[in-house]
């Protein structure tokens, strides 16, 4: 597995990290212009540091769902093309306006990832849909999302078990979201994000 | 050229006010490859044009509507629970007005908003009873007003502060909003704190050496406390709060809901009305 352009490995204060380039955003370690991505913050940093096959080569326009304060999608920014960027929250998007501040291709959308017809009219076809939504009914996201995905696209998704239900074991809730994402997507790759986020696990798909 | 459904359609250049609201309550059905329409349309030159527009304009609507809807969230709460108090309050003492005064006019008269209520469906006979029915009139709009205001904190309350008002109802989510004085103080308050929130004249009587600590304030209200036995409440209103305390900065910091916080408080509780730990 290769990492995207635009994503590197550093030395930062000896140790080794994934890394990108940017205006720094969570208080994130920085040298000579590349700042660190810490997988334990982003399930996306974990995946590249877990040698998942994310697919993503670095360029690509990409929908972002699920932005939250923007410490992955900032990084996302950082190495793909123009990044659409979707958060629901008022309080997160008021950090993510900083973010914004600094790249000039990330685009911040206040909708809701379960009504994708609110915007439609901005988002234009992409290559790649990265979901990380903490709510109940992330296949259903992906699923009604799937119409922004061009047919070769890549769908980078982390699921977080305990949104789903939390009385129930996390392999079993894993089992039927991806049964529910298989009625529009074939899975390509899936992978436990374990030691850096307990209970997610990461999917990548493409549309069928 | 069929840009209808794009945000920029029938915008003309510079016109920011439009294309922000375009941005914020457009719809489509569907996706199209809109910088191409935009620059075949000629609402941009090139697509670079388009997306350095686009930046600028969808950063300020987010700016906007972040705004908007801040403004709309936690002070608007404070003020519908602090309005809601005075309406109960006021509608309760008015009722005592009207019972005492009834007492003196009719034998069968009794006591309180409900007595009030009965009072303004009943007939009346003569003058001095009208003014009587018409006080209490007054006690039944207060004590309606005070339901209405209660069922828009209950839909309120979850998106102000979806976990804190899981977990603690929403109604007394907003009245430690109120009494903290908003969403950001709440949450920047340490559980020992939130947990006597709304007990502070027993709180400096205990600070000048006069009376012990109290164990609980508003939080009392909360079934997980006044449902605990006495032996135990202190535990329960310790462990309440620090759980209502994670929601708060969550629902600041971050804003996304967590169900396992409601698991880890139910078993918590649990533990302590079991008597399998008193910590």
């Amino acid at each position: 597995m290769s990492l995207p352009n635009g994503v590197t490995r550093r030395s930062f204060d000896g140790t080794q990290s994934l890394a990108t380039t940017g205006e720094p955003v969570y208080g994130e370690s920085t040298s000579e212009g590349w700042r660190q991505w810490v997988p334990d913050r982003s399930k996306l940093g974990a995946m590249f540091e877990l040698g998942v096959d994310t697919g993503l080569a670095g360029g690509e326009t990409v929908l972002y769902l699920g932005a939250a304060s923007g410490t992955t999608v900032s990084h996302v920014a950082d190495f793909a093309g123009p990044t659409y960027a979707v958060e629901f929250a008022p309080r997160p998007m008021r950090d993510l306006l900083e973010v914004a501040a600094d790249r000039d291709r990330l685009f911040l959308l206040l909708k809701d990832a379960r009504a994708p017809e609110t915007y439609a009219h901005v988002v234009e076809p992409v290559d790649a849909i990265i979901q990380d939504v903490a709510t109940r009914g992330q296949a259903d996201v992906a699923l009604s999302n799937r119409r922004f995905l061009r047919d070769d696209g890549r769908l980078v998704m982390a699921i977080k078990a305990r949104s789903e239900d939390v009385t129930r074991e996390p392999d079993a809730v894993f089992a039927d979201v991806i049964d529910r994402l298989k009625t529009g997507y074939e899975i390509l790759d899936r992978q436990s994000l374990e030691p850096y986020h307990d209970d997610h696990l990461a999917v990548i798909a493409r549309p069928r | 050229m069929n840009t209808e459904g794009a945000w920029f359609h029938d915008v003309s250049a510079g016109d920011d006010s439009t294309a922000q609201a375009r941005i914020r309550d457009g719809e489509a059905d569907d996706p199209a490859d809109w910088p191409r329409l935009a620059v075949e349309t000629g609402y941009a030159d090139d697509v670079d044009a388009y997306y350095d527009e686009l930046h600028s304009i969808t950063t300020a609507a987010a700016e906007t509507a972040v705004q908007e809807r801040e403004r709309a969230d936690d002070q608007q709460l404070k003020h519908a629970v602090r309005a809601m108090d005075d309406c109960e309050r006021t509608a309760n003492e008015l009722a005592e007005r009207v019972a005492e005064w009834a007492g003196t006019r009719l034998a069968d008269a009794g006591s309180g908003v409900g007595y009030a209520r009965e009072l303004v469906t009943g007939e009346t006979s003569d003058r001095a009873d009208a003014d009587l029915v018409s006080l209490a009139q007054r006690v039944v709009a207060l004590d309606d007003e005070a339901a209405e205001l209660r069922r828009t904190i209950e839909t309120t309350a979850p998106d102000v502060a979806p976990n804190l008002s899981a977990l603690a109802g929403p109604v007394l989510a907003a009245r430690l909003i109120s009494l903290a004085g908003g969403l950001e103080s709440l949450a920047k308050k340490p559980s020992g704190t939130v947990q006597v929130l709304g007990a502070e004249d027993a709180l400096f009587a205990h600070l000048q050496g006069s009376a012990p600590s109290p164990k609980h304030g508003i939080i009392y209200t909360h079934e997980y406390v006044s449902g605990t036995v006495p032996a135990q409440r202190g535990s329960a209103a310790r462990a309440l709060a620090g759980k209502l305390t994670i929601a708060a900065r969550i629902d600041h910091y971050s804003g996304d809901r967590r169900p396992e916080l409601d698991a880890e408080l139910d078993d918590r509780i649990e533990t302590i009305r079991s008597g399998g730990d008193a910590a």
